[in-house]
């Protein structure tokens, strides 16, 4: 879908989407610094969600120069509204315990990667260029989450429960990363990313792999939760929003 | 600074004459500015104090990522926010290398937490403030960081090597989270004028706090002769406080702001400044739990040990399985 005025609406929406995604999650794991359960993990978090920043601003860069209105990474994390953000409604769940945020992180990695590794192949250099880079970051976030989940899941009667519990909360909000819509299928088509058919296949297999070692189990007939990619959120993405753009907007036109 | 009143031995200083042989190797090694090292023989007085000083650091470090967490969700633009995850994740590996220095002269960090849990250890005063703006951020970075600095910049030439070695690491970090501070600052004072006065009322909130990071003054200090000479503590409180004060009047005035001080004056004399009397009643309200924010941190540091009991089991449950497996495979 290009536009008449050479506005590419695809790839805009496709580096809004990897955008978002990446800064709702590190927005939400960044809560935890100060927080978590033991030191170490206080600074593996902290890793992550500065990754996930880090990529912010190269996807939502590059989402602004497609744009061309003069909008910055920082314009688009802040001054958007709830409707315009295009993240999967995974990535906005509260962090509730650290088993719902280890869950999350695992179920998101475990799309993450290959979605990344696909888009290394993409027709679009500064697509590629981008997920060359946060590639080899979200395989450390995968390979983390996933022996966390293991040892967890397998762990003690009660770490076995709140996984499962998390599980169980969170399993119906996967499905919307590998359900293609129209702008998916509009940059299959042109080859600025890939076919999520086969992203679907990897992530069935990784995670019936890693939640099998887990002694956890999938919830058979879930529904499929989303909206999230067309800007149709959960009511926790509007408090996530005041919270992360009060202080942007009360200032307007500010630097800081 | 972030461990402000160490409890030493009590006791006066011995002289060499009337150490006993094994003190007296000790001491004559310290005074020849050698590394004492875990295995090496230590007087029980010394150790103590290491260990109530360094676990005060590692505290101070835990607790003192709380102030600066409070904005993590709420900074104002992305970069200010990885910036500030860093800094807050440095402290994170500041308490972790402190607490693993401490380990060597044998106390373990669950023990330490829970000293701390227990309200048994202290941390340094200057956390138990609130961070109510941005500006606050600024203001941490810059004075309170920068106190830090002027206290461990000392520490690196700490008698004891795994001490002296932790303090030669963090210290690399610090300055870069002063200078960050002072850039934050640097932004508000430019901008509009909500933003500078932001930055004038985080000076007058942070100012005297900041000051008190150094301790009580010398003629009140009690721990601090046996402390110089064990080679742990190299300068006296004062002689930090004025170096600090002179070096941040001129940073204030760069930034066009006032240090809330009427009685602050430059004397050519002493070739530093004078500076009005710090109210050390709150100094020690604060350190004995009555600070504005004592209750809330605590409460924040139990909360994320008790709610994080069930993942530390759950990972040695794991653990053990693992090893039973691995036997039952054998």
């Amino acid at each position: 879908m290009t536009a008449d005025d050479g506005f590419d609406e695809t790839l805009f929406e496709l580096a809004l989407r990897m955008g978002d995604n990446a800064l709702i999650l590190g927005q939400r794991v960044s809560a935890w610094c100060g927080h978590a359960p033991v030191l170490e993990e206080d600074i593996a978090m902290a890793n992550v969600g500065l990754d996930l920043i880090g990529q912010t601003k190269l996807w939502l860069g590059l989402a602004g120069e497609i744009e061309g209105k003069g909008r910055s990474a920082d314009d688009l994390a802040f001054l958007r509204a709830d409707r315009a953000f295009r993240n999967c409604l995974l990535v906005e769940q509260p962090n509730v315990d650290y088993a719902h945020t280890l869950m999350r992180q695992y179920l998101f990695d475990a799309w993450h990667l290959p979605m990344l590794t696909a888009l290394k192949q993409s027709a679009e250099p500064r697509v590629a260029e981008i997920a060359e880079k946060s590639a080899k970051e979200a395989a450390y976030h995968l390979e983390r989450s996933s022996d966390l989940v293991i040892r967890l899941g397998d762990g003690s009667v009660e770490s076995h429960e709140r996984m499962q519990a998390a599980l169980n909360a969170l399993w119906p909000f996967t499905g919307e990363f590998v359900a293609p819509d129209d702008v998916d299928k509009a940059a299959a088509s042109r080859g600025l990313g890939p076919d999520l058919s086969a992203i679907a296949e990897r992530y069935n297999e990784t995670t019936a792999a890693v939640l099998r070692d887990a002694t956890l189990s999938a919830p058979a007939d879930a529904p499929v939760r989303k909206g999230g990619k067309e800007g149709l959120h959960s009511e926790h993405l509007g408090y996530l929003l005041s919270e992360m753009q009060w202080l942007q907007r009360s200032h307007p036109g500010a630097q800081w | 600074m972030y461990a402000q009143e160490v409890k030493s031995t009590g006791k006066a200083v011995k002289s060499l004459e009337e150490m006993t042989p094994e003190e007296r190797v000790f001491q004559t090694r310290i005074d020849a500015d050698i590394k004492i090292e875990p295995k090496d023989w230590m007087p029980e007085g010394y150790r103590k104090t290491l260990v109530r000083q360094i676990s005060q650091h590692a505290h101070s470090e835990i607790v003192g990522q709380l102030p600066e967490g409070n904005w993590i969700t709420r900074a104002p633009t992305l970069d200010r926010k990885a910036i500030l995850l860093a800094k807050v994740q440095d402290e994170a590996g500041h308490g972790l290398y402190l607490y693993c220095a401490a380990e060597t002269l044998g106390v373990s960090r669950d023990q330490m937490t829970e000293q701390l849990l227990a309200g048994k250890a202290k941390y340094s005063s200057i956390f138990n403030y609130p961070t109510l703006t941005w500006a606050d951020i600024g203001a941490i970075g810059w004075l309170v960081d920068g106190a830090a600095i002027m206290n461990q910049v000392p520490l690196q030439r700490c008698s004891y090597g795994p001490y002296s070695r932790a303090m030669i690491r963090i210290c690399k970090e610090e300055s870069f989270h002063q200078r960050q501070g002072y850039d934050i600052m640097m932004k508000l004072v430019k901008g509009t004028p909500e933003q500078k006065a932001m930055a004038q009322d985080a000076l007058n909130r942070w100012w005297q706090p900041s000051l008190m990071m150094f301790g009580p003054p010398d003629a009140d200090s009690i721990h601090s002769a046996q402390s110089m000479a064990w080679g742990i503590k190299q300068n006296s409180n004062d002689e930090l406080r004025q170096k600090f004060v002179d070096q941040t009047v001129p940073q204030a005035t760069y930034l066009g702001l006032t240090v809330p001080d009427p009685d602050l004056k430059w004397n050519e004399e002493k070739g530093g400044y004078d500076f009005g009397e710090i109210d050390w009643n709150e100094f020690f309200e604060v350190l004995k739990g009555n600070g504005p924010c004592n209750k809330e941190r605590m409460e924040a540091r139990r909360k994320a040990w008790d709610d994080g009991a069930w993942f530390r089991d759950g990972l040695m449950a794991h653990a053990e399985k693992r090893a039973a497996r691995k036997i039952a495979a054998e």
